[in-house]
């Protein structure tokens, strides 16, 4: 008895790195460092803020990257609903997951930077209630998503929730704006404060080093869910196959 | 006292993107190693 | 166009035909109107005034109260609107006999709207008589009344149309609603109080967010009907 080695096709690695993740990691460690170096250490404390300021450096970022992760999740959805892409219905769904953590950080930073400035962690304002909101809406896209149904409706319905969804991310951006139209009184705006040389590198380090690292965790996430995908294929697969040997060994004349 | 709260920030996010990252790595070799090499990736490379 | 209109007209008939025989309006979702009245005076002392004000604390808040009232209650009814379809396979019946989904949808959008309305006007008038609440614009209420019930409605019937025929769609479909509609609950909220009492400048600014939540609602449970209704 031999057994006939068949060589693979191409070399697949046990785990969900590549070489654009390594080049990608890369990146990540080189902007994380340089970020963290400039908003911990190189820049100075804030006048008004003192040095609560660089909460910022990591609180903006993130929200920003959020709307991003919300963006592909619309753009997929979008997909879904033309034409039944099961690439964009994975990518909305990981992108939606990776937001809605973000935007839990968003929240929380947030709250850890309000209580020295406003002296509570949290405050009834707009931006805050809609980004609540926000996230409780997501939080509800990431439910339907694991609903137990056929996974063609279940793409579809969330499809049109993902659309759905998509109004709280300008009416979180622009709720200052809107409510200060709507109410003559004024918030603490962060633009009032004075930014110096410093404070402005580190929010753009922020924003590179964020935005390095959503991507790094988008590809990885990308393939855990496409990996979940095959799984639940094969999954279906087998049983045809199982089904389909238990029917021919039934059949009168069958194969044993 | 204000270093207090930088810390606390930047350690819940440390604690969270960490626990994501690692549990998505992980998660990822577990189902490679159970299916064909041929099933694993979207696309090539 | 023509066919699409009567279709969702013969769907809301057909639909206000059962909720008549089932008595479930009548009989249960108004008397949940009058038990929140009744729970938000037990709550909020109705004998409490707001300090130097002419009104009680409980007619100031009311029209928070009045519409968190409607937004539970639109659970319910939207609830009910698929419930009473998906249970015996009906909505596929509709489907395959060539009824376009988004006449199914905007049809199921009015009834839930008549059924909010009557509601609204219920709970109304006891928020009235019970609570002391004056009307100063009834025409401005009345926009705001009908505007926030097709916004509500709309966006109620599309959502619940995202949980139809999956069991656990009970608890699901408030996780939904609840945080999509909160805007609309504040905008509802603000508008109100500037119709009854005159209350705060920037009523008619939230009226006309009203009116566009009501359009964008209103147009996204037909447009997205399809997706949403034909399952394979």
């Amino acid at each position: 008895m031999t057994t006939v080695e068949m060589p693979p096709a191409r070399s697949v690695p046990e785990h969900t790195g590549s070489r654009l993740t390594r080049a990608l990691g890369g990146a990540v460690l080189v902007t994380w460092t340089l970020w963290l170096l400039w908003g911990l250490v190189l820049s100075p404390a804030d006048v008004v803020q003192h040095e609560s300021v660089r909460l910022f450096y990591l609180h903006v970022p993130m929200a920003i990257m959020s709307s991003v992760t919300f963006s592909i999740t619309l753009i997929g959805s979008i997909m879904v609903l033309r034409n039944g892409s099961v690439f964009w219905d994975l990518m909305a769904g990981v992108a939606a997951e990776i937001g809605v953590m973000f935007l839990g950080l968003v929240i929380a930073t947030g709250a850890v930077w309000g209580k020295p400035t406003w002296g509570t962690y949290w405050e009834w304002d707009p931006r805050l209630t809609t980004a609540a909101l926000m996230f409780l809406v997501y939080l509800g896209y990431l439910v339907i998503r694991r609903l137990d149904m056929d996974p063609v409706v279940r793409a579809r319905r969330a499809a049109v929730f993902g659309i759905v969804a998509f109004i709280n991310v300008p009416l979180t951006r622009f709720s200052v704006q809107i409510w200060n139209s709507l109410h003559q009184e004024t918030t603490i705006s962060l633009t009032d404060t004075q930014m110096d040389g410093a404070q402005l590198t580190s929010y753009a380090l922020g924003m590179l080093a964020m935005a390095t690292f959503l991507a790094w965790l988008l590809v990885h996430r990308f393939r855990v869910a496409w990996l979940e995908h095959a799984m639940d294929e094969s999954g279906l697969e087998k049983l045809i196959r199982d089904r389909r040997a238990e029917g021919a060994a039934n059949e009168p004349g069958g194969v044993r | 006292m204000f270093w207090g709260y930088v810390i606390a920030g930047y350690g819940i996010a440390a604690v969270v993107l960490g626990t994501y990252v690692v549990s998505t790595l992980r998660r990822g070799r577990t189902l490679s190693r159970q299916l064909d090499p041929e099933q694993r990736r979207f696309l090539d490379d | 166009m023509n066919r699409l209109v009567a279709d969702a007209w013969r769907i809301a008939r057909k639909d206000l035909a059962i909720e008549r025989s089932s008595r479930v309006v009548g009989s249960q979702i108004l008397p949940f109107g009058i038990v929140m009245l009744l729970l938000f005076a037990f709550g909020v002392d109705p004998e409490l005034q707001v300090r130097g004000g002419e009104r009680s604390i409980l007619a100031e808040i009311a029209p928070g109260l009045f519409w968190i009232t409607v937004l539970l209650a639109l659970l319910l009814v939207s609830g009910r609107s698929f419930a009473v379809e998906s249970d015996d396979g009906s909505l596929d019946a509709l489907l395959v006999s060539g009824v376009h989904p988004g006449s199914i949808l905007a049809g199921k959008t009015l009834v839930v709207a008549i059924q909010l309305a009557l509601l609204e006007v219920v709970v109304g008038a006891g928020s009235m008589l019970l609570f002391g609440v004056r009307v100063d614009d009834p025409l401005h209420l009345l926009v705001v009344m009908l505007s926030t019930t097709v916004a509500l409605a709309g966006a109620g019937t599309l959502l619940l149309a995202v949980v139809a025929g999956y069991s656990g769609r009970d608890t699901l479909g408030p996780l939904l609603v609840l945080p999509s509609m909160a805007p609309v609950l504040i905008g509802a909220t603000a508008a109100s109080g500037a119709a009854l009492y005159g209350t705060g400048s920037d009523g008619a600014a939230w009226t006309w967010a009203l009116v566009a939540f009501a359009l964008l609602y209103g147009a996204a449970g037909i447009v997205s009907a399809g997706a949403l209704l034909e399952d394979v």
